[in-house]
């Protein structure tokens, strides 16, 4: 579902990314695991081209993502293209990024409206569904501003699935909420891991990596130093980096 | 406090004296002795002639004037934030010829008075005599005179609205700029269309740092509009310069004029209350 083949990035004179490559199957969950400044936030946002990759492709349900490839040459598509690439792209954010002048029906509702131009009658539908499946379907005319970090992340969850896309990236979703709130989130994601929703989950918790990861990847100065089950990376890591950092986050 | 009372009453410890503030009783008492001072000359000093306020405060002359006075406020804010607007987005274009000359506009149009500005506009005819119109360096379809074109009136808004979009432009992109990178991002992650982004999502956000200053502004360019009494305009400034130079009652006829732009001012306030409480919506 999710092909990341060779991937390259620098920010001026850093290289963030450094030939990176990643599969990821239909209804498959991958977990991303590494220290800050890896470069796992930079990679999950080149799977939706909010950053252009310098090098290497990425391909999500079999078309490549933000070019359109001529010979050996990548062109960027036009806007219209891109956006219409990312209405099957989820993104959830570490900081949640909900519109707070929107209520939450309001937030959930935009992107089926003015992105994918589904009938009101549709969208209102999903919307009532989706924040009952993130159990927040009294919350449906409060604003983002009232209401708790836990839940203003699982409408944030309910934004992204509004769209039915074909894969879901969470970049690092519980970072920004206090512990006691970590919880309700991780059940709305395990909730969407077992439904078969194909996802990419860039965070620290290895727990949920453990239940819920087919494929855990561990990213070390922008590139994967060793991916597989995560009976596998997290229980008996093969490189010594990698020991170092499960031992460092357990 | 009343409502920590019956604590206090139930607490078995020390009573919590209320602190006294002595010199607050003592300032409270010097203003409002100023007060009484400044009520009372108002009343009774005659030179004030508040007879004759009253007999011009609605004449027919003074309420056209405040009607064109009010007109110009209009047409210098709405064409004004219009090309303030277009200037903001220009000059956070990524494009360095657009961001340029947004940039040397608001740099020209801040610098030159708007009395000089006026002027200018007024004596455009003597720069240019007649306008054409057509393609650029081709043909001409048709001309005017400059003078038919640009009266005193067209000429007072267009200055009116070209100063005011220098300033209009840094708000509006004051404002934008306040919005959270992150919400733009959200939204274009999302795929929602460029000028839906812009109107739906970046520009409510950041009409909640606009509106304040926008106020301030608007409420300076109702008083502004005086300036135009340079072109000979009868709005409400030049109008009862014209009554006072023809009957002497100057004071009265200044007070006049102060009476109408405190009650304009008053009204923009109050609308502009109502205006910041729409885009804080969703926000304690």
């Amino acid at each position: 579902m999710i092909e990341i083949d060779g991937v390259h990035k620098s920010f001026g004179a850093l290289h963030v990314l450094r030939g990176v490559s990643l599969k990821v199957g239909p209804g498959e969950v991958a977990v991303v695991l590494g220290p800050s400044g890896s470069g796992k936030s930079t990679l999950l946002r080149t799977v939706n081209h909010l950053e252009k990759v310098d090098a290497g492709t990425v391909a999500v349900d079999g078309e490549l993502v933000g070019y359109r490839r001529s010979g050996d040459v990548l062109h960027e598509l036009p806007e219209r293209e891109i956006l219409r690439q990312r209405t099957k792209i989820g993104f959830v954010f570490q900081n949640f990024n909900l519109f707070p002048h929107l209520t939450v029906r309001e937030n959930v509702a935009e992107a089926p409206l003015s992105a994918q131009r589904r009938p009101k009658a549709e969208v209102a539908e999903t919307v009532t569904r989706l924040l009952l499946r993130v159990g927040l379907a009294d919350k449906a005319d409060a604003y983002p501003g009232t209401l708790s970090g836990g839940q203003r992340q699982r409408v944030a969850i309910a934004r992204a699935l509004a769209l039915d896309p074909k894969v879901v990236l969470f970049d690092e979703p519980t970072s920004a909420l206090d512990p006691e709130l970590v919880g309700e989130v991780l059940d709305v994601m395990r909730d969407l891991a077992r439904s078969g929703t194909t996802m990419v989950v860039v965070t620290h918790e290895i727990g949920f990596a453990r239940e819920a990861a087919d494929t855990v990847v561990f990213l070390d100065e922008g590139r994967v130093v060793e991916q597989g089950p995560p009976g596998q990376v997290i229980d008996h890591p093969q490189h010594e980096r990698t020991r170092a950092f499960i031992s460092r986050v357990l | 406090m009343t409502t920590t009372a019956p604590a206090v009453r139930h607490a078995t410890g020390p009573k919590v004296a209320p602190t006294r503030h002595p010199f607050r009783w003592l300032a409270a008492a010097g203003v409002l002795l100023l007060l009484a001072m400044a009520a009372n000359s108002l009343v009774t000093n005659p030179a004030w002639e508040w007879e004759v306020v009253g007999q011009y405060l609605f004449a027919p002359s003074v309420l056209r004037a405040v009607l064109l006075t009010l007109e110009l406020t209009a047409l210098g804010t709405v064409f004004g934030f219009l090309l303030g607007g277009v200037l903001a987005v220009m000059r956070l274009s990524p494009n360095p010829l657009l961001s340029s000359v947004a940039w040397g506009y608001v740099w020209v149009f801040r610098a030159v008075p708007l009395i000089l500005q006026l002027l200018f506009w007024y004596n455009l005819a003597l720069l240019y005599p007649r306008l054409s119109f057509g393609i650029p360096f081709g043909p001409s379809f048709f001309s005017v005179g400059t003078m038919d074109l640009i009266g005193p009136v067209t000429a007072a808004a267009l200055g009116l609205a070209l100063h005011q979009a220098a300033y209009a432009a840094e708000i509006v992109r004051g404002g934008l700029l306040a919005v959270d990178p992150g919400q733009r991002e959200a939204a274009a992650a999302l795929g929602i269309p460029r000028v839906r982004r812009f109107f739906r999502i970046i520009l409510p956000q950041a009409m909640r740092s606009i509106v304040p200053n926008a106020g301030n502004e608007i409420i300076g360019l109702v008083k502004g509009t005086s300036v135009v009494y340079i072109m000979a305009l009868p709005e409400l400034f030049y109008q009862v310069q014209v009554i006072y130079m023809r009957n002497g009652r100057v004071v009265a006829l200044l007070l006049v004029a102060a009476v109408w732009y405190l009650a304009l001012t008053t009204v923009m306030s109050v609308v502009q209350h109502y205006i910041e409480r729409h885009y804080g919506r969703g926000r304690s």
